[in-house]
């Protein structure tokens, strides 16, 4: 499997996932389907049959509520039955809404209030560094996310500690919850802002395998890094492209078909 | 307290390579022993709590055994969500060690004075819970914390607390240690206001009643066994902290006993669900509040006059 298929089964089990359930967050889902794709397909050291191997990359997803697309990863992977994903938001079931560690193997930390994670991260990347450990750490964060004061308290720790190993993806598909970023809280240029608190930054197209590939894999520097993926909410479904709506909405009835007949359409154009 | 407990961390950290401590840039002057020792594994974290807690929680999750260090509300209030998720739900190997609790502040104000953090801190599932009355309960319940697994609350006095138990006193972190015996009533006591548990007891002696006093080190898990076993000899007994009366220490003794069939009533001793807007110091404030020595006193004997 190459990271363009891992994407398309993480979109295809998000869609089903979210049908079945009738959870919310699927455009979240398809927004950092690439690059979740490239990190457990490329980039990350990961041990499926032993997850929690020393040696492995930490991942945490700070924006709990796409973990649809963590465990669809990680089904994919081999971290646990594919046939689990359909327990998904259902009673009894070990995988919520937001992305949880109990019982979930691959799951390093459970999120779903922002702002948690990038820190947590920071936490495990200075230990590694304290230890001389090679292993790097990646953090997925949301735009809108950085309306988070946490955020920025973590960017200015992580750099006055040089965390070199450490890695944040700002999914930054420019919508959050009710309205376009900018209409919410401008975040005006985050670049610039990232640059600002001393780290290295990296603007790339975040459906872009290539440059995901790349951009995750850089290794020089003592600054910790910062890839801002500019990236479509609701991407490779045509209707929930850009849609506030499809933050929270459900694919049901004619949404389902259309969305499983466009994404069908797109695997055999691989 | 604060100085008897970054020295028992020292000593701690000389035997565990994986011990670090995190501040949020507080201590100054206090923490120096350590930073100086163990420049590798101090962590000041700045001006950031929220960040703080969430990086000790990372390290822990990576193996370390973490204190963090700050000012009782900046500890707790300020990060309880990162205390929630993060420590908490993840039963991250973290020690949450506050100064300040109760009015140790004085006259710095109510922004600094610590009177609902046990409350808020006893709501957590996984969080245990350590008041220390002096410098010898504090290096026990710092021992402790450091060879359990899991999350812990440390609630310390400012600095200069008297000690109550003589030099190398054997003192339990978790079984309620006495203070002073007493067969007619007993005032169960959580952190460094003890010392005025004492002197109520005195002034209660010259008044023929032979008080008790307990000193409770642990507040989460609580030495049920010590209070039913007061609760069942005596008509009353009073609990007494630095703190809210709801929900805090005499709020978990009220649950013990109200969930047994005992003889006693109990008391709270503390701040009666108010804010400390006077200015003072603490044994300032502990009079006006109605929470010295001599204002306890005169409220035991009164309840057990009627």
């Amino acid at each position: 499997m190459n990271s363009k298929q891992l994407a398309w089964r993480i979109r295809r089990h998000g869609i089903e996932m979210t049908h079945l359930s009738r959870g919310s967050h699927i455009g979240a889902v398809l927004s950092i389907a690439d690059i979740v794709a490239v990190l457990y397909n490329d980039v990350m050291s990961i041990f499926p049959h032993d997850p929690k191997n020393d040696l492995r990359d930490r991942f945490i997803l700070s924006k709990g509520h796409a973990g649809a697309a963590i465990y669809a990863a990680l089904a994919e992977k081999g971290f646990f039955d594919v046939k689990e994903l359909s327990t998904h938001y259902s009673n009894g079931s070990k995988l919520s809404g937001h992305v949880a560690h109990k019982g979930v193997p691959g799951v390093e930390l459970s999120t779903g209030s922002l702002g948690h994670g990038i820190s947590v991260g920071a936490g495990m990347a200075i230990a590694a560094k304290r230890d001389h450990k090679e292993h790097k750490v990646y953090v997925i964060i949301g735009d809108g996310e950085c309306d988070e004061g946490s955020v920025w308290e973590a960017a200015l720790f992580a750099n006055h500690y040089r965390l070199s190993n450490f890695f944040v993806i700002i999914d930054h598909n420019k919508l959050q919850s009710l309205d376009l970023c900018e209409n919410t809280i401008e975040l005006i240029d985050l670049g610039t802002k990232w640059r600002a608190f001393g780290w290295d930054v990296i603007e790339v197209d975040g459906h872009d395998h290539e440059q995901l590939r790349n951009a995750l894999s850089q290794n020089k520097g003592e600054k910790p890094k910062c890839i801002i993926a500019h990236t479509v909410k609701g991407k490779g479904i045509s209707f929930m492209e850009n849609q506030v709506l499809w933050h929270y909405r459900d694919p049901q009835g004619d949404n389902y078909d259309n969305a499983i007949m466009e994404l069908e359409a797109s695997r055999d154009e691989e | 307290m604060r100085n008897r407990f970054v020295q028992t961390v020292s000593e701690l950290a000389r035997d565990n390579s994986n011990l670090f401590l995190l501040t949020g840039d507080l201590g100054f002057g206090v923490l120096t022993q350590f930073q100086q020792n163990f420049p590798d594994r101090f962590i000041n974290a700045g001006i950031s709590e929220q960040n703080m807690t969430s990086v000790a929680a990372g390290m822990a999750l990576e193996g370390k055994l973490i204190f963090t260090y700050s000012i009782a509300n900046f500890a707790t209030a300020r990060c309880y969500e990162q205390i929630r998720n993060d420590v908490a739900y993840h039963r991250a190997n973290v020690k949450i060690v506050a100064v300040g609790g109760g009015f140790s502040y004085g006259a710095l104000g109510m922004s600094h004075h610590a009177t609902e953090d046990i409350a808020f801190m006893r709501a957590l599932p996984e969080m245990t819970i350590y008041t220390p009355a002096d410098p010898l309960e504090t290096e026990a319940v710092t021992r402790a914390a450091a060879s359990q697994d899991g999350p812990c609350y440390i609630r310390l006095g400012k600095g200069g607390e008297k000690q109550l138990y003589k030099d190398g006193a054997l003192v339990s972190y978790y079984e309620a240690n006495l203070l002073r015996s007493g067969k007619d009533t007993a005032i169960l006591v959580a952190g460094a206001i003890a010392d005025q548990a004492i002197v109520a007891a005195e002034i209660l002696a010259m008044a023929g009643i032979d008080c008790a006093v307990y000193s409770f080190p642990s507040v989460k898990p609580l030495d049920k066994a010590t209070i039913l076993e007061l609760a069942d000899k005596m008509d009353y007994i009073f609990t007494l902290e630095e703190h809210n009366i709801i929900g805090g220490f005499g709020g978990a003794v009220s649950e013990v006993i109200a969930e047994q069939r005992t003889r006693a009533v109990v008391v709270r001793m503390g701040l009666n669900d108010e804010y400390t807007s006077m200015v003072g110091s603490q044994s300032y404030l502990r009079e006006y509040y109605g929470l010295d020595g001599e204002s306890i006193s005169k409220r035991i004997l009164n309840k057990l006059k009627f």
